[in-house]
């Protein structure tokens, strides 16, 4: 980033703000180039993982080795695609909400440490931003199934949104111990603090921390939309669920949002609770940063994907039980436990 | 901002950060017109009045879909609201506990302060317990006279969201 303003400052004679607005540009394309590749490979993942945890093969045709080509061939289908709005449908935000829904998956990833220094926008707001960007998925969900004027859809929709504003308290209340121990809402304060091997994490910190990770983890595994708690698209009782009616490159934008929120969410996982960019032992140290980050990002979408395709599709009842009569109090124990923890081991903490 | 910057970085202040956040939302939408743009050049478009039907699994569409829908989800909307107001008021106690709590005298008052708050709030959320309001699945209230509706069990009779 720091080489990146030298030289549009230097070389190219640009002043500070021309330099910076550059630099922002630069790094907006990037994410949304990872952004697109996430959901590539994802998908050709996801269709593996599944496929060996079922004892099948997967995709094994297109390309050569491992069917690894499958979904750019899925991506050149969907382009080439007819683009269907129903008559019957609102049409100003038909075509508005797979944008916005894009829109809040690309803006949350501006505030996501690679490495440090290297971070699109360094908020001092930075966890805050994430969470209240990505709430923007939610509306966008919903005005796609209203919009759509379709009952599966609509059905869809309402679950969706139901589900993701209650996993959405669990998912913020997790947080909370975090940002008590680092003092700071900036996502590379929340990395750095995390520094000096892996019972430096925040996950082994204290037990209180330890749980708030796996109230995290399922927040967020629901956050997503993804199984077990995939109800707002059950394939079997609500057809697509929110996009139904969704074609081409349309519903592309939901699909690709849900693979970044995917990654997305998995990214924050580690940033709060698994040491970010830092090696988890000293011998591992020679990795880049930016490389131990993506790793640990991906495994924990490996480990996403392990319980979507392990456990069966929850009811919606139990999943409102679970949110707010198990995680909610568990997640308010946990933020008032870390508190007298901190203040039992006195300010070493 | 943070005081992890190397040397000779360039400090652009909150503003230059959201600038930032500006050039994501722009950048953003010029990918998706991209992608659009690029579709609608490589697509057919045939469009017939069968194909723009609403689906509804190959039956003529019953009816517009825009209609009154469930309490409940009212219901978890207004549970929602309050929590997350909550949240918004611990994020900041959240940030400045750390600093505060060694600070002999200050630092009790300042946790139990925030103990007592969530209390409150729990107290509110045993209130919606009790009165059955976080159950999805909601009890038939018995209509005087009507024995039929009584008999039918309570998760037969919800609608399907």
């Amino acid at each position: 980033m720091e080489a990146m303003y030298a030289f549009f400052m230097d070389k190219a004679g640009m002043g500070q703000a021309g330099a910076h607005v550059t630099v922002a540009a630069i790094m907006a394309t990037l994410m949304f180039i990872v952004m697109a590749l996430c959901a590539l490979v994802f998908t050709w993942m996801e269709r593996k993982v599944a496929a060996f945890l079922q004892s099948r093969w997967g995709p094994m045709r297109t390309g050569r080795w491992q069917g690894w080509a499958q979904a750019v061939a899925d991506m050149l289908k969907i382009l080439g695609k007819e683009d269907i709005i129903p008559a019957e449908a609102d049409k100003a935000l038909f075509i508005f909400a797979p944008l916005l829904v894009l829109l809040g998956s690309l803006l949350a990833w501006a505030a996501i440490p690679w490495a440090p220094g290297f971070v699109a926008a360094d908020l001092d707001l930075g966890l805050f931003y994430i969470f209240a960007v990505s709430s923007m998925v939610i509306i966008g969900i919903l005005m796609a199934g209203w919009a759509s004027n379709n009952k599966w859809a609509l059905y869809g929709a309402a679950r969706g949104a139901a589900q993701m504003v209650s996993y959405e308290i669990p998912l913020a209340l997790a947080a909370i111990p975090v940002v008590m121990y680092t003092g700071s809402l900036n996502t590379q304060d929340i990395v750095i603090a995390q520094q000096g091997g892996i019972w430096n994490w925040f996950i082994f910190r204290n037990p209180f921390l330890f749980v708030s990770f796996f109230l995290y983890f399922v927040a967020s595994i629901a956050e997503t939309n993804r199984g077990p708690f995939d109800m707002p698209e059950t394939e079997s009782e609500l057809v697509a669920g929110y996009h139904t009616e969704y074609t081409g490159m349309r519903f592309a934008f939901f699909f690709l949002s849900e693979y970044a929120n995917l990654f997305l969410v998995s990214m924050i996982a580690v940033l709060l609770f698994l040491g970010g960019w830092w090696a988890p032992i000293p011998g591992l140290d020679f990795l880049p940063a930016a490389l131990t980050f993506v790793i640990k990002g991906v495994l924990m979408v490996f480990l996403n994907m392990w319980v979507r395709w392990t456990l069966p599709r929850v009811r919606v009842d139990q999943l409102m039980h679970l949110c707010w009569k198990v995680m909610i109090p568990a997640a308010l124990i946990c933020t008032v436990g870390a508190g007298l923890w901190m203040m039992a081991s006195g300010a070493a903490g | 901002m943070t005081n992890n910057l190397p040397v000779g970085a360039v400090d652009v202040g909150v503003t230059g950060h959201f600038a930032t956040v500006l050039v994501f939302v722009l950048v953003g939408f010029a990918f998706a017109g991209l992608a659009l743009g690029v579709a609608k050049l490589l697509r057919p478009s045939a469009p017939n009045p069968n194909k723009l039907t609403t689906y509804e699994c190959g039956e003529l569409p019953r009816g517009s879909s825009w209609v009154r829908f469930n309490v409940r989800f009212y219901l978890i909307a207004l549970f929602f609201i309050v929590f997350d107001v909550e949240i918004i008021f611990l994020f900041p106690w959240a940030v400045v506990f750390k600093q505060l709590y060694p600070v002999p005298g200050l630092g009790a008052v300042v946790f139990w302060e925030m103990v007592i708050f969530l209390s409150i709030l729990s107290l509110g959320l045993a209130y919606v317990w009790v009165k059955g309001d976080l159950d999805w699945v909601k009890k038939l209230i018995e209509r005087p006279g009507g024995t039929d509706q009584a008999a039918v069990p309570a998760d037969e009779e919800v609608t399907a969201p």
